[in-house]
């Protein structure tokens, strides 16, 4: 048999850690990326990585840590990957401080860890407040490793575009375009593994890097992926308002002690430090008092939203709460915190440690992605030997990190974003490898009819998108797009407006087919390459707003008023009992994975049932 | 009447032909940044004299300089350009790319070598597996705190760009890769070769190109002490050259 060939997409924590397990077993993968993976959107994670590893004495375990994510979710991930990646966390850690990740450290010269939302441990190790940058960097590093070692060939500037799919339907391939150059071709492979982060950019201006596209996620759900629960979009509470980017603060600023505030008196004209403590309104630690500050992401944006959104408490009558650290002694935030002090004063020109921050929610994480499978033991953990797991619905194409849906159900914890991604790098390497080993055929056995057709059909839409000379700008088109998405799918969601939204993507594709393609160049033609992504983006726009539309309840950060059940504070009452009723009723309805499909009319939606037997469904309270 | 931002860009059609100055005028905004600048000549691709244009090409992905993308030479200074605000430049803006790397197109360079230089420093861990062996080494919080500096290198080439001994025809390794080499020689593991490192320095493209003009450690977006790193692995190769000749 000719030698097993492994195509990895994307170059973050998830795609790193997947070529690494490939290489360490001595097979050699192609790794594609659209920037030099050491500049993948994982170095914008801040805060750090969360295992349950009970240095602080607290009586922390991986059970905990598994049942607060769970919960955290709203129930709705399946829960023995949950269990699993739980109990690895602290494995995994550990493992990136072998590779040199320089964590915080305590007196004793062991890993320090700290608090965040949604739980009440300090289970958060941390590298300062660039943690996402420096397990990336580490990554990078080994796979430069393996790059000198002959085992891994990067192609840096190459953007994916589709799968190749033989006539049995298994993915052989994939073919790719060259920024530099806008040359076309097709790669084989035996698997293929997309990681390729999360659509950010659908939403125009979010926390996400401008390469966040989405672009590759849809493409593989317009080639036949599953794509699921879509709608889950993650709004984080904290982030600096820009007309660029919406730059993340993280959540560790309130895990070390960050205090969310607004003036009681609205519209309050004066200088934040000379209000006094009676006189500011800390909303977060009045109504969650267990939680306070650090009730998780989806709690937090709504009730920052509905302080100044619905009740005009914002500061100044803006949309914009305070964040204030300036009770931390400075050396302290130096030493824990310095990236984002760094980031708020180089964007701001103000130093956060003497004057409070101003911060509002934005789009930060698809809890959504490519549907992938997995194969459960009978103790509810993985079973490693399954090639299945990670596996989409097409054979041989596999998903690791944001692009999937695994892990979060309807809400993501702070700081479990970079150990899912590690993660599932672990568990996809090894599946990849172990599809190709039962396999019948080699890609390299496949016919080349099939990879020149594919080039030839990418390469006929990109002539065409080249010669495209209509009257829409695809920059303000993708404008467009981000602001209806904001208004109309982000933390508060009504169905009038969704349905509206919903015909006015159609629109959108319509006006896309009127874009003027601005440039004609064959060199680093970003123009051309956008139209090809934003195309994408409106069709992933679609899966977002129809789930959401479709999904009448509220459920983690899919938050619809019109369908809240207001759960009383008195468990003993009898209102909570009916309450208890109604909440059951809803489950049976709606604690159920969103999947949509393409076709040429939009996406066709159902729904699959969750594995829900380690932990029994309540309902989620931080008070 | 709308306050306007004068922006001139040096643009370069491909790698073979030759830059060519191109002026904008673009709407201000309170707190913009030089990125909110190139977005506008996306959306409206036109040139000062009024004359339509394509879109400038450049580089960026995170916008809160921590991914080195978007650098630039921006007013005669090598840095990114998210940050850089325009209420706080001199007018015209004056944008081109970086001097010592490959033009692709308009601000786009190809900063490859780099990378490649990055593997000829052997900066990463020999680790024996990513199977579970427990944690790494204990280390001080002192010690965490000066690794955790020189382990903010984004490689965005700042360093390289003011270096005047950096060039396509000098092997040099640049201030980068010497920080990389302290990084990992002080590192509890890493520092188990560090005489292969140091050889490395020793030969072709090594320390002894350094000019000690000391451009590196000033333009550096993230303020790492480039410059002691040098003068420290120079001696550590001094020491090293001697106990070489006493092997021998």
């Amino acid at each position: 048999m000719a030698k097993i060939r492994f195509i990895v997409v994307g170059g973050g924590l998830a795609g790193l850690m997947t070529v690494i397990k490939m290489a360490e077993a001595g097979h050699h993968v192609d790794l594609f990326s659209v920037v030099p993976v050491k500049r993948s959107h994982s170095v914008c994670a801040q805060g750090g990585i969360n295992g349950a590893v009970n240095t602080k004495g607290e009586g922390d375990s991986p059970d905990i840590h598994f049942y607060d994510t769970v919960k955290g979710g709203d129930f709705l991930a399946h829960q023995p990957l949950c269990k699993d990646m739980c109990y690895n966390a602290p494995a995994i850690i550990y493992l990136m401080d072998r590779m040199g990740v320089t964590f915080n450290r305590t007196t004793e010269g062991l890993i320090d860890f700290r608090r965040f939302g949604g739980t009440l441990y300090h289970r958060t190790a941390y590298a300062g407040a660039t943690t996402g940058q420096q397990l990336l960097y580490a990554l990078d590093e080994q796979v430069r490793r393996r790059e000198v070692q002959g085992l891994v060939h990067k192609y840096e500037t190459w953007e994916y575009l589709g799968m190749v799919k033989d006539g049995d339907g298994v993915c052989r391939g994939i073919v790719a375009v060259d920024q530099d150059t806008l040359e076309i071709r097709a790669f084989r492979a035996d698997a293929v593994v997309l990681a390729t982060g999360g659509p950010g950019m659908i939403y125009g201006r979010s926390t996400n890097s401008v390469i966040n596209t989405g672009s590759a996620a849809s493409s593989a759900y317009q080639q036949g992926v599953k794509y699921a629960n879509g709608e889950f979009i993650q709004i984080h509470p904290t982030a600096i308002p820009g007309y660029d980017k919406l730059r993340l603060m993280s959540e560790s600023a309130r895990g070390e002690g960050g205090r969310i505030w607004v003036p009681r008196q609205k519209n309050d004209p004066r200088d934040p430090r000379d209000i006094p403590e009676n006189e500011r309104w800390y909303f977060l630690e009045e109504k969650h008092p267990l939680y306070g500050n650090l009730v998780p992401r989806d709690i937090a944006a709504q009730e920052i939203y509905d302080i100044c959104i619905n009740q005009g408490y914002g500061v100044g009558g803006g949309n914009m709460v305070y964040l204030d650290l300036t009770h931390i002694p400075r050396e302290e935030l130096n030493r824990k915190l310095a990236g984002i002090m760094e980031i708020y004063e180089k964007f701001q020109g103000e130093d956060p440690r003497d004057v409070p921050m101003k911060i509002f929610p934005a789009v930060h994480y698809s809890m959504g992605g490519l549907w992938v499978d997995y194969e459960r033991t009978a103790d509810g953990l993985l079973d490693r030997s399954s090639p299945r797991n990670h596996m989409t619905n097409i054979p041989g194409l596999y998903a690791a990190g944001e692009c999937e849906y695994q892990y979060h159900g309807a809400n993501r914890l702070g700081a479990n974003a970079l150990l899912s991604c590690l993660f599932a790098g672990t568990i996809t390497g090894p599946a990849a490898i172990q599809f190709t080993q039962s396999m019948k055929r080699s890609s390299a056995d496949v016919s080349s009819r099939i990879y020149e057709e594919e080039e030839t059909k990418w390469r006929e839409r990109f002539d065409a998108i080249r010669a495209m000379e209509g009257t829409v700008n695809p920059f303000e088109l993708h404008h467009e797009l981000g602001e209806l998405m904001i208004r109309n799918c982000s933390i508060v969601r009504n169905n009038a407006d969704l349905k509206q939204t919903l015909e006015q993507l159609n629109g959108m594709t319509e006006r896309w087919r009127n874009c003027h393609s601005l440039d004609l160049s064959r060199t680093r033609n970003q123009s051309v390459l956008f139209i090809n992504q934003l195309w994408n983006m409106i069709e992933l726009a679609k899966v977002i707003v129809k789930g959401a539309l479709l999904r009448d309840e509220c459920r983690g950060s899919h938050y619809k008023p019109d369908f809240h059940l207001e759960q009383p504070k008195d468990i003993k009452s009898p209102e909570y009992q009916q309450f208890l009723a109604k909440w059951k009723e809803n489950n049976r309805k709606w604690l159920k994975t969103t999947i949509a499909q393409w076709t040429e009319d939009g996406p066709q939606i159902t729904y699959e049932p969750v594995d829900t037997s380690l932990i029994e469904p309540v309902p989620r309270r931080y008070d | 009447m709308v306050k306007m931002v004068e922006l001139r860009i040096k643009r370069q059609k491909d790698r073979f032909s030759e830059p060519y100055w191109e002026d904008f005028r673009l709407p201000y905004q309170p707190n913009m940044n030089v990125i909110v600048l190139l977005n506008e000549i996306r959306r409206n691709p036109v040139n000062a004299v009024g004359h339509k244009t394509t879109p400038v090409s450049w580089d960026c992905s995170c916008l809160e300089e921590v991914c080195g993308a978007c650098t630039m030479v921006i007013n005669g200074q090598v840095r990114q350009s998210c940050t850089a605000l325009v209420d706080q430049l001199e007018q015209p803006i004056i944008l081109e790319p970086m001097r010592k790397f490959p033009v692709i197109r308009d601000l786009v360079v190809n900063r490859g070598r780099m990378f490649k230089e990055l593997q000829k420093i052997h900066a990463w861990i020999d680790i024996d597996g990513t199977h579970e062996l427990g944690s790494g080494p204990r280390v001080s919080p002192n010690f965490q705190e000066q690794m955790y500096i020189f382990s903010r290198c984004m490689t965005c080439g700042c360093c390289v760009d003011a270096c005047p001994q950096y060039n396509s025809e000098n092997p040099f390794v640049g201030p980068a890769a010497i920080g990389q080499v302290y990084l990992f020689n002080q590192n509890p593991t890493a520092r188990f070769i560090r005489e292969e490192r140091l050889e490395i320095l020793m030969g072709e493209g090594g320390i002894h190109e350094c000019g000690n003009s000391q451009n590196c450690v000033r333009v550096c977006p993230k303020g790492i002490p480039l410059t002691t790193a040098i003068a420290k692995v120079n001696r550590e190769t001094l020491a090293q050259a001697f106990r070489s000749l006493f092997d021998k």
